[in-house]
């Protein structure tokens, strides 16, 4: 088997190289089924219905965004109500600033939340997701290059309770798995 | 094509019924994930062709043009441009009003039609969307630089300042404030997310260390897995579901800066709606006419924007087109309708005042020459397309120009009428923008992946992980 990184130090994990979006599919369900925790599948593009073969849940994302939505919301109402009504009191057209003032102060909550959610949804999605990241152990093998072009990728984490280096090498070779190599950290 | 009843989602030869049923490949010529890639990247990565330093040797003049006289603007004073009493509006909202517009269909292309599932888009959403982003960049010189004193511009922003001065939220110019910057920044978020793996492909690529460097900077460390796409996927269909209502809204808000008002001509409901509309169908116009040239130039693009996606682009030109056209006749039948004599007086003077020819012009460019789109003849000839496109680019400029300038022209009271005659500044000014614009595409097409490769590798047959099993 290869072995890529500083092979004195620890070992990440142990990943394989698929050739098609199906033989990913297929391959993530047995590693699903077999109970590893910690492991994931790497593709070019996003595949449909591989959250379900990978046993995982819808993300939380939606959630953290409808927070940082009603935080652009609330700010806006504050901002609003907060300088027309007290710091600088105005009144527009003989019209004082009051609850009947919601419709025009419509717009800008609107806007608000709308940002404030944006904001959540990307940077929500980047802290999620761990990044942003200058390095990582999987970059330590140049086939993984190839991820981002056509092909595809399996890795099993050294510190899935499951581990040990010699079954599931062999496990990735009887899920169709080529290239097998154990990567190490730096 | 070797197999001519190969689709999208069949490879196998298929009987008449099931041909009817199933859709043309979304890319053509059978190319594969590697191609694709190899393909855009090298448009990147390869030599700086010929045509690229032409087309730069004259975007790059007219942007310092733009830059120059907007220094002098600023130097000197607003009186520069034409504007003036009663035409105290002019070129300047005509122009952000235009280039706003434009940067619509950007957000159209890559929010609706994402959340309505229509997989063509994929090929063309990235383009756009930095049309989106350019055009703002254009349209925003303009309110920020017509207040006048420029270096007062802050004071639109509710910052704690000396004079303990707030905004008046109850006015359409602060909701613009807030639309167009909120719209900006978004459009810049939805983009860069969609670039991140795009960037990845790049950084993954590259050969020489700065590059790597650059690119593996900007890509932020993606690594491709699901656990990653699961939420960035969530994120994409957030954003897309975001921006589907922002962008009706910010239009909607700058129709607002003149339905607001009092002005005859101005003081219509209808506004938001057809602005909205006109938006869509010049910026759609603008997509076109960036993206033939630019599949001229690359010709293996045309099997990932093939004239279907043209001809579908065409048909919502027609729809649009149609739409605007239908809003310019309810607005007469309104002014009619109304019995208001300043209303009615307002559309005479539009159709037969001093602007008529810009009333006319507007109305052949916008309403008449889409039509020609009813031919499928007219949709999938690429030059014709071209030809025909550049009516409404013209058209939705017109259109501003009469819903602003005219309107203003010819207000209640005859003493406070007047022409607007633009100033050579105006003028310069705004052939200028066309340079930014065109400056700043130019660097995207050389610097970053013009087509997003994920999302088209991504509507390949082959990227279903059901692919090849039997049909059902």
């Amino acid at each position: 088997m290869n072995a890529v990184g500083n092979t004195s130090a620890p070992v990440y994990g142990i990943a394989a190289e698929f050739q098609c979006a199906r033989d990913l599919y297929l391959a993530a369900q047995k590693i699903r089924d077999a109970g590893f925790q910690k492991w994931d599948v790497f593709s070019p593009f996003p595949i449909h219905g591989m959250d379900e073969a990978m046993g995982m849940k819808r993300s939380i994302l939606g959630k953290v965004v409808f927070l940082g939505g009603l935080t652009g919301f609330l700010t806006a109402v504050t901002l609003e109500f907060g300088t027309s009504s007290f710091l600088y009191p105005l009144i527009v057209a003989g019209k004082p600033t009051n609850l009947f003032t919601v419709p025009a102060f419509f717009p800008i909550m609107f806007e608000l939340t709308i940002l404030l959610s944006a904001f959540t949804a990307v940077f929500g999605m980047l802290l999620l997701n761990g990044l942003p990241r200058l390095n990582h152990q999987l970059f330590n093998w140049d086939r993984f290059k190839l991820v981002t072009e056509d092909k595809f990728f399996v890795a099993i984490e050294a510190n899935d309770p499951q581990f040990s280096s010699r079954s599931v090498s062999d496990f990735l070779e009887s899920l169709g798995g080529t290239n097998i190599t154990t990567i190490h950290d730096d | 094509m070797s197999n001519p009843t190969a689709t999208a989602e069949h490879n196998e030869p298929l009987t008449a019924e099931d041909k009817q049923l199933v859709r043309p490949p979304l890319v053509l010529n059978q190319r594969t994930m590697g191609w694709i890639s190899s393909y855009i990247s090298s448009i990147v990565e390869g030599k700086t062709p010929t045509w690229w330093y032409v087309s730069m040797a004259f975007t790059i003049p007219l942007t310092l043009l733009c830059l120059a006289l907007l220094a002098y603007l600023i130097s000197t004073g607003v009186g520069v441009w034409g504007n003036n009493h009663p035409v105290g509006w002019a070129w300047d909202i005509t122009n952000f009003v235009f280039w706003i517009g434009i940067g619509h269909a950007g957000t159209l292309i890559s929010a609706i039609l994402f959340l309505t599932r229509q997989k063509w888009r994929t090929s063309i959403n990235r383009a756009a969307e930095a049309m989106t982003l350019f055009a703002v960049v254009c349209a925003g010189i303009y309110p920020a630089l017509h207040v006048g004193r420029v270096w007062m511009a802050w004071w639109l922003a509710p910052v704690p300042n000396a004079n303990a001065i707030w905004q008046n939220f109850r006015s359409p110019l602060l909701w613009d404030v807030f639309a167009v910057s909120t719209y900006f920044t978004v459009s810049v978020l939805f983009w860069y997310t969609g670039l991140i793996p795009d960037l990845a492909t790049l950084r993954d690529r590259c050969t020489t260390k700065i590059r790597k460097f650059i690119y593996g900077v900007l890509a932020l460390g993606w690594r491709g897995g699901n656990r990653q796409w699961r939420h960035y996927e969530m994120a994409y269909l957030i954003l897309a579901g975001l921006s589907t209502p922002l962008v009706l809204s910010v239009h909607s808000v700058v129709s607002f800066d003149f339905a607001t008002s009092v002005v005859p001509g101005w003081h219509t409901t209808i506004f938001p709606p057809y602005f909205v509309a006109g938006a869509i169908f010049g910026g759609f116009a603008m997509v076109l006419t960036i993206m033939i040239p630019a599949c001229a130039i690359y010709k293996p693009l045309h099997d990932l924007v093939t004239v279907n996606h043209v001809d579908k682009m065409c048909k919502i030109i027609l729809l649009t087109g149609s739409i605007v056209g239908y809003a310019y006749l309810m607005e007469l039948f309104i002014a009619w309708y109304g019995a208001n004599p300043y209303e009615r007086a307002a559309f005479w003077y539009r159709a037969f005042g001093p602007y008529w020819w810009a009333y006319w012009a507007m109305m052949f460019c916008n309403v008449i020459s889409p039509q020609f789109f009813w031919f499928k003849y007219f949709r999938t000839h690429l030059v014709w397309v071209w030809i025909i496109v550049q009516f409404p680019n013209m058209g939705m400029w017109f259109e501003r120009f009469v819903i602003i300038a005219t309107t203003l022209a010819r207000d209640f009271t005859p003493s406070a009428w007047g022409m607007f005659h633009p100033t050579w500044v105006d003028i310069c000014t705004f052939i200028g923008t066309f340079g930014l614009f065109g400056t700043l595409f130019l660097l995207f097409i050389r610097f970053l992946p013009m087509i997003c490769m994920f999302e088209v590798k991504a509507v390949l047959p082959e990227a279903d992980p059901h692919h090849g099993e039997a049909h059902h």
